[in-house]
Order: C-alpha cells, then structure tokens, then sequence
C-alpha cells in the first residue's frame, strides 16, 4: 500500500515536472514587435577612398617589383571615412562619419542601424560621401516609399550596383520609386 | 518543528565545538551566508519532501548531476536521429523539420520533441545543481575546480541549445539569428558584420546552415569534454542515475512529447520583422532582455556574471581547513583511507622510509577537503590507546583525533541520570552541540565518516555512556559525498574497519538528518533513550576493560 502511495505520489512530482518543462519551453508567448510597426535597417560595408592621392607607377618600378605585387597603382594605406545621412520625411535619422575599420584604418567603414518607425508612407533619402570633398555627396538615392506594418525594410550599399539598395522582399528593391544616382 | 533559515544561520556559529563551522555558511556571515542559509533551509523541505516519495536512493535531488547527464544522452541519442532526417538549406531546414514534426509525428515528431525536453531539462537539472552547491556551500576550498570547471559548462549548453533552435529556420529562428549576430557583431571582431548574412533573402547561404549544423554539433562534445575535466577531482562521480529514477523521468519525457510535441514557428522570411514569439524560456530568457538594453549592456552583464561565478570560490574570502597529514611511523600501506577518499586527495606511492611495508599514503594538500574521513578509515585510528599516544596513520590537524577522544571524555564526564548518551555529530547536518543536555554528551566531527568504528566501542565498553547516536547527512546526500554510505557499511561489517562484532547494536542509533529535521531527530533520540532504559545494564567489568584496550589496529 505504501509502495503504491509512492509511486503515485512520484507519478505527481513527475507530472510537475513535466507541467514545468511544457510550460516554459513555449509560454508565455513573447511579444517581439507590435504589429503597426515596420522596421528600418541600415547596413553597409564599403571603403572610401584612399587618404592620399594614387601615384602611378613607372613601367621600370613595377619591373622592380616582385612579380605578385605588381600593380599599376601606388596608394596610401589608409581610407578616409564615410558619411552617411538618412532623411525620412524630412527628418535626419542617420548623419554618421563612419570611420574605417582595421588596425591601420584600411578596412571598410561599417555601420548596421536599426530603427523602429510606424508603417506607413515615407518620402526617403539616402546620401553617402566616400571622397575628401567639402560639400555633396558621392550617391544619392531617393525614394517616396510605402512601408508596411512589420515590414523590415533593408537600406543597402553596393557600390559596384551603383549605389544605394532598398531591400524590401526577396529581390532588391529596384522597383522602388526612384533611382540610384551618383553626385 | 523546524529549523528556519535565521537557526540555521545561527547554528554553526554557536557551535564552539570544532574548527570547521566557518565551511557551512560561507565566511561565517555576511550576505552570501545569509542567502545560503535561506536556500539551504528551502532545499531541506523540498528534499525531506522528496525523500518521503521517492526514498533517498531515488531522490531527485540528491542526483541533479547525474540526471543532467541522462538528459545529456537523451539529447545525443534523439539528436541522432533528428540530424538523419534534417536537411541543410534555407528553404530544406524548415521543410524537413515540418517533415518529421507532421508526416512523421509517432517518430521523428517525439523524437524531436524528446530532443528539446531533454534540453530543458538539462539546463533545469544544471541550475538547480549549481543553486544547490551553492546552497550548500560546495563549492570552495578544494571544490572550487568543479565549480569553476562547471562554469563554461553554463555556456556551451546555450551555445548548443541557441544554435538548435536557429537550424529550425523558422520566425524564432530569424529573431534568434538576427538578435544573436547583432549581440556578437558588438564585439567588433569580425571582419564585417555577421548580421549582415540576414539582411535579405538573398543574402543567406545553404553553406551558412552547414556551418551551423557543425556547430550544434561540435558544441555538444566540447561539452562532453568539459563535462569529463569537471569531475575530474571527484572520486567515483555518480554519472548514471539510479535506473528507476532514469526510467521514470524517461517515461515523463515521452509522454510530455506525445502530449505537448514541439513544433514550428511559421517558416523564416527576412522581409518582416517576427511579431509574436513562442520562446523557450529555458534557453531563449536573455533574447528579451536584448531586445531591452544595448548589446554593450548585455555583455557586460554576461561577463560580470560569468566573472562572479569564476570567482565565487574566492568571494568572500573564507579559511581553509587544513589538509589531512600522514604520520609514516603509524601508516602501514593499507590503502583504505584512498580507497575513502571521495575527492581523490589521497594517493599511494612507494614507502620512503624504513619500515617494512610496500605503500604509504600521500595526500594531496590541494584536493583535501578537510572530510576527516580518511582518518576514520585508518586501521590505527583507536581511542584505547593509553601505552602509546593516539596518533593514526593519518589525521587532520585542526580536529584531531586525540582531541576528538578528549572531548568524548570531557563530554562522558558530565553526564548524568539514566540512559545517557553520546552524539557523534557531522558538522554539516543538525549541530550536535544542540542537541546536548545533561544526559546527552555531543561532539561533532566535519563528517561522520572522519569516526572511526572504534571510538562506538570505546564509548560503550568504557561505560562512558549507555547509548550511542550516530547522525550525519541525510541518506543519499552526504556534504562530503560518502560519510553515510561509508558510515552505513563500516558498522554493518561491509567495510573496513569494522565496527566490532561484541559492540551491543541495541545500543547504537543512526540517524541521518539535515538541518531542518532536527526535530524528529530530538524525538528519534528520546525514543531511543527510552528504549535505552529498558535494556539490561551492559558488562563493563575490569576485565572487559583489559580485553578492550590495545595499541594495534582495530579491524
């Protein structure tokens, strides 16, 4: 009788247990992100152009140099860094010099922002500067955009697809009002 | 009625009796010893609770560590099985899992489920067993190596478990991605932001699920092998819990799986944001807590954590017993006290001395923990010595045994009325100081075990007491691991040495008793004492002194 007792009582601690274990491995649920939100994301890697300007070698010197490490170009090291502004309706959101990366300052500059903003319609513009000019921007990018709740639009950079990328569905964006220029 | 936390508290440091009370509660005092006594004494009800249902053999509690490890090959074992169905891609990995999960629920769908119980239980079984050694201040001293060892355990078995739920490459898997690679790209260690790889669609690999799929697995071994280094400095580690303990929880496992299987998120889609998640709070709980603070704050809470956990053997900082001492002249090789040793602190290495025997006993000053129990394994180890002085083969310096047999005399002589007594306590169980009075006589030792079978027989043929009471840990769970086993088959005969045949077992009574049982521990001991009184008086003529007296072993 004792014996039954117990297994029955051990049945119950099991049973929590399990209750335990069930429960937590899905509840309560968690809300991540409300509904009528959207989210913005800006993320870039690219380098800006080199500190100094390119020196063009002589065919003697490329001669003098070892054979993997001839190329026509003689640059400095270092990149200068790279300014990046996002404007939504008119507002600034983003206005960031975004250094290089590495030890030595020759790496990619990097930035990777997100923002949560309502869903809705935005007049966007992205600007970017990779070069020592004073004023203006090297792309520029603008778009009237309609951003649905929960949305996450992706701002990207790729400088070989000529600029600015909006990233709203499994294709890049390109479809998106506006165009991709250069400064 | 029971003990609460403050007498709990208070108990140790009222007790003059010995030099190692500082061990019990930490430094004595103090924050850590007041949140240790409180979970302490929670851990008393809940295991006095547990041990009603289901013994001490099969106490849960008494076996987290051993449970983890069930857990552990559950995992692997349904792991197995889930991986040979699983398919690496970013549009494969979703739709095999639903494969297993819908198509093949009687199966792959209980064996993934079994897979993720089996993981929260893990990590139940390994909290509760760090809150516990923490509890029960295990975790200094020579300890604090399968502390600290336990340590980067805590982190590869998130490292696991995150990675299992980021393979499924549904919602929760893309918040995990997202949240985990943003936490990581803080760092700024990486080339270029890892979270980049989930900016789009596009810009995922079916190469990136194999490069997970190496290190869900990689993880786990890694694990295996830190799990092997963490016990390490524990002689005979329980790995495998007792089979009726194992079956028991397997069997809740299944049926947890069949009730409640685990399923899926809707699949992952890069170009909306996961509104409502489902989290496994065993696993998942820091996610919300990022989605809070900045990930720079994270880390810094995860490495002050981690850091206060490396160094909580340290923190406060607390006296350290001194570590047992062989004397070679009384050591004859025998091996017992090694073979006792439940921290592997004591070796045998060839005799370096003169006298004729093969072995001596070595110990290892940083493993010792100061159990005592090798002493009271030492054949050498009698009270009636009176020729010779008492010194065994093997002894603490802080609690030795001639003192040991000094307090007994001290306390013996004090008592008075009928059916007297002597305690023999364990420092870590009910103080035996408490439970003395004018016809009770305490002395307590840092474990049970540290009593050699010998100091019974003194008691009681020297008419030092009528009875004798044995207590220490409760059954299944002994602070130093092995006193009560150890206890249990030397006066049963099981084990050297043994407690002398001719000792009248009427007159002896074991209990084992946690703190918070020292009540029922007070009624065993007037029950006893009452039973006590009904006994013929004992023999204890000149001539069993003389038969009892002697300078050699008393195995």
């Amino acid at each position: 009788m004792l014996s039954i007792a117990r297994y029955l009582g051990q049945g119950v601690v099991y049973g929590l247990i399990a209750v335990l274990l069930g429960f937590f491995a899905d509840t309560p649920a968690y809300r991540h992100f409300d509904d009528d939100k959207a989210q913005l994301t800006l993320s870039l890697a690219h380098s800006g152009k080199h500190v100094g300007e390119c020196r063009r070698l002589t065919a003697a010197e490329i001669a003098a140099l070892p054979p993997n490490m001839r190329k026509p170009l003689d640059c400095p090291r270092g990149r200068l860094p790279v300014l990046v502004e996002v404007e939504l309706d008119g507002q600034l959101i983003v206005s960031e010099s975004v250094p290089p990366s590495g030890l030595f300052g020759d790496g990619p500059s990097q930035i990777y922002k997100n923002f949560v903003i309502p869903s809705g319609s935005y007049t966007l513009i992205v600007r970017l500067r990779e070069s020592a000019r004073d004023e203006g921007f090297d792309y520029q990018r603008e778009a009237q955009v309609m951003i649905s709740p929960r949305q996450r639009f992706v701002i990207e950079f790729r400088a070989e697809a000529g600029g600015f990328i909006f990233a709203t569905s499994a294709e890049p964006a390109e479809s998106q009002a506006g165009t991709p220029s250069r400064g | 009625m029971r003990a609460t936390p403050e007498q709990a508290l208070r108990a140790p440091t009222q007790n003059k009796t010995h030099g190692n009370v500082a061990r019990r509660t930490g430094a004595g005092g103090g924050p850590v010893a007041f949140v240790q006594a409180r979970l302490r004494w929670g851990f008393e009800i809940v295991e006095a609770l547990l041990d009603r249902i289901f013994g001490p053999a099969w106490n849960p509690l008494y076996q987290l560590g051993a449970l983890g490890f069930f857990y552990y090959w559950v995992v692997a074992v349904s792991g197995i099985y889930v991986y040979i169905i699983f398919d690496t891609g970013t549009t494969e990995a979703y739709d095999s899992v639903q494969y297993m999960t819908v198509d093949q629920w009687y199966l792959g769908g209980v064996m993934r489920s079994l897979h993720r119980y089996a993981s929260d239980g893990m990590i139940l079984m390994m909290v509760v067993h760090m809150l516990r050694e923490f509890a029960l201040d295990r975790y200094r001293g020579a300890r604090w190596f399968t502390w600290v060892t336990g340590t980067p355990i805590l982190w590869l078995v998130f490292v696991a478990g995150i990675t299992g739920y980021w393979m499924v490459w549904d919602q929760l898997a893309q918040y995990i991605a997202i949240a985990s690679t943003e936490w990581l790209d803080w760092l700024g260690i990486f080339g270029e932001a890892i979270a980049r790889n989930f900016l789009t669609p596009n810009s995922l690999d079916d190469r990136f699920f194999t490069l997970l799929t190496f290190i869900h697995i990689v993880a786990p071994l890694l694990l295996l092998l830190v799990l092997w280094i963490h016990l390490q400095r524990v002689s005979k580690p329980r790995i495998n819990p007792k089979r009726g303990l194992a079956a028991g929880t397997f069997l809740m496992l299944v049926a947890l799986s069949f009730v409640k299987p685990a399923v899926s998120h809707p699949p992952a889609d890069l170009t909306i944001v996961p509104g409502v998640l489902k989290l496994d709070w065993f696993y998942l709980s820091a996610y919300p807590v990022m989605d809070q603070f900045s990930n720079g704050a994270v880390w810094a809470f995860a490495g002050v954590l981690t850091f206060m956990l490396f160094a909580l053997p340290w923190l406060p900082p607390v006296r350290r017993p001194a570590a047992a001492v062989v004397d070679l002249s009384n050591c004859n090789g025998c091996e017992r006290c090694a073979n006792d040793c439940p921290f592997n602190a004591i070796v045998m290495r060839p005799r370096s001395d003169a006298l004729p025997f093969e072995q001596e006993a070595t110990v290892d000053a940083s493993l010792c923990v100061g159990c005592g129990i090798c002493a009271g394994s030492c054949p050498t180890s009698t009270p009636f010595r009176r020729a010779s002085e008492l010194i065994p083969g093997i002894d603490l310096p802080d609690r030795s045994l001639r003192a040991v047999r000094d307090e007994v005399d001290a306390a013996a002589a004090n008592l008075s009325g009928e059916s007297r007594v002597m305690i023999f306590g364990c420092d870590h169980a009910v103080p035996a100081s408490r439970l003395a009075s004018s016809s009770v006589g305490a002395v307590s030792l840092p474990c049970v075990a540290a009593l050699p079978p010998p100091f019974i027989d003194y008691v009681l043929s020297r008419d030092l007491a009528d009875g004798v009471v044995i207590t220490g840990c409760r059954e299944g769970e002994c602070f130093n691991r092995y006193g009560v086993e150890w206890t249990k088959a030397r006066l049963a005969g099981e084990r050297d040495p043994y407690l002398r045949k001719r000792v009248p077992r009427e007159r002896i009574l074991t209990c084992w008793a946690a703190g918070a049982d020292r009540a029922a521990l007070e009624k065993g001991i007037e029950a006893f004492r009452a039973r006590l009184s009904t006994l013929p008086k004992p023999d204890t003529s000149p001539v069993r002194h003389a038969m009892a007296d002697g300078d050699g072993p008393n195995a």
